[in-house]
């Protein structure tokens, strides 16, 4: 996939626009599916996915040819999904993080305050809940979690999409899990 | 679960990650054995991530990549024609006289300082603008010249804009979107859609 990307990428900048088609067509899927898990909405997210194919195009220059262009693509996709959620969510959500930075016993506070009522959670069906128990992370967990567990990217990977220290991309894994296991413990 | 050394729930997480040092893990493995809390603890961290890992892959929405494409930057018509001089550059030398002496090319371009369009059902024209109304679908090429374009709706064909700017609230056209400004633009413009076969041939003897 790699070479090919390679190729298609060099025609791109070569001028040859209708290479890049394919190069959307390889990565579609994968950075459509960031998008949703993190928006939660598919019209956000298809716009979003959108966008952030447009902008490897036009920065396309930019892109070193020996490193991965998932990788590239991947930060450029989860950079504008934060930045969207960002935009739309009120400031004590992102205080919340500041006073759990440390400690294991801060994370319902972390997760999102206001869950839906039991019982309509658990009338949900498994994908559905799926994707609600991982919106009602906060962003900084919810963005490792679906890139480890959705998209089952390395550790490495994860820290160099995010661009963030190795270690910070393990705590914020285990903070996530740890999240997860609160919310659904509670039900 | 309060008694326990802090770092139990760490060293579960490390061993989650599949990187935990082998000492740690003995520690884990001795103090599970022990606690029973510990143990619940570690069994849902291991049925989170057995939930999360449940999620199926979204399929992406039907023609995302034509819609993708469709909103990619156009590139500008200056670069190729001005590679092209490069690579053709006594063609080019040639056309040009041909094309500056024609009678019908000078008079074509004095009368090309009106302002006029392509004429299609249901534009509507605001001074020097035309519009494609919201809503509203043309089928078939635009052309507008000394004035400017506004797509609200969408074009099922080309636009090609002389001496005026595009402008799209919801660029929903199908075809080539052109923005010619200058006499030289408007030239190659001329030369592409008048003698596109005598072109090819230049470029197939090559
Ligand atoms: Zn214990």
């Amino acid at each position: 996939m790699d070479s090919i990307t390679n190729k298609r990428i060099k025609q791109v900048l070569k001028g040859d626009q209708h290479a890049y088609s394919e190069i959307v067509s390889l990565y579609q899927q994968k950075v459509y599916q960031i998008c949703y898990r993190m928006l939660n909405n598919q019209h956000e997210a298809e716009d979003i996915a959108q966008e952030a194919f447009i902008r490897a195009y036009t920065n396309l220059h930019t892109f070193d040819l020996n490193r991965k262009f998932s990788t590239w693509l991947f930060r450029i996709a989860t950079n504008l999904c934060i930045d969207r959620i960002r935009k739309k969510k009120p400031d004590y959500y992102l205080d919340a993080e500041v006073a759990g930075t440390d400690g294991l016993d801060m994370y319902s506070q972390i997760s999102s305050p206001d869950r839906l009522p039991e019982e309509e959670v658990e009338g949900m069906e498994l994908q559905e809940r799926i994707q609600y128990e991982i919106s009602c992370l906060s962003e900084k967990y919810r963005t490792v979690i679906i890139l480890k567990y959705i998209e089952e990217l390395s550790l490495q990977e994860i820290s160099e999409i995010l661009n963030i220290p190795l270690g910070t991309v393990k705590t914020r894994i285990h903070r996530g899990r740890e999240a997860l296991r609160k919310q659904l413990s509670n039900l | 679960m309060n008694t326990c050394p802090k770092e139990i729930v760490q060293y579960m997480h490390e061993y989650l990650d599949g990187d935990i040092a082998s000492e740690h893990e003995q520690e884990l493995q001795k103090h599970l054995y022990n606690c029973s809390d510990c143990r619940k603890h570690m069994q849902e961290l291991e049925n989170t991530i057995a939930f999360v890992k449940g999620a199926i892959a979204i399929a992406t929405p039907p023609r995302f990549v034509d819609q993708v494409m469709q909103r990619l930057p156009r590139r500008k018509m200056k670069y190729g024609f001005q590679r092209f001089i490069r690579r053709h550059p006594i063609a080019i030398a040639a056309a040009l006289f041909c094309i500056f002496m024609s009678a019908s090319f000078l008079s074509g371009y004095k009368n090309d300082q009106q302002f006029s369009y392509t004429k299609q059902p249901n534009l509507q024209v605001e001074g020097q603008t035309v519009i494609v109304p919201e809503g509203e679908t043309i089928k078939g090429d635009l052309l507008v010249k000394n004035g400017d374009i506004l797509v609200k709706g969408a074009v099922d064909g080309d636009i090609t804009v002389i001496n005026g700017k595009y402008m799209a609230s919801s660029a929903n056209v199908t075809g080539q979107i052109e923005e010619i400004d200058e006499m030289f633009e408007w030239l190659w413009y001329k030369i592409k859609n008048s003698a596109k076969k005598a072109w090819s041939i230049i470029d197939n003897n090559e």
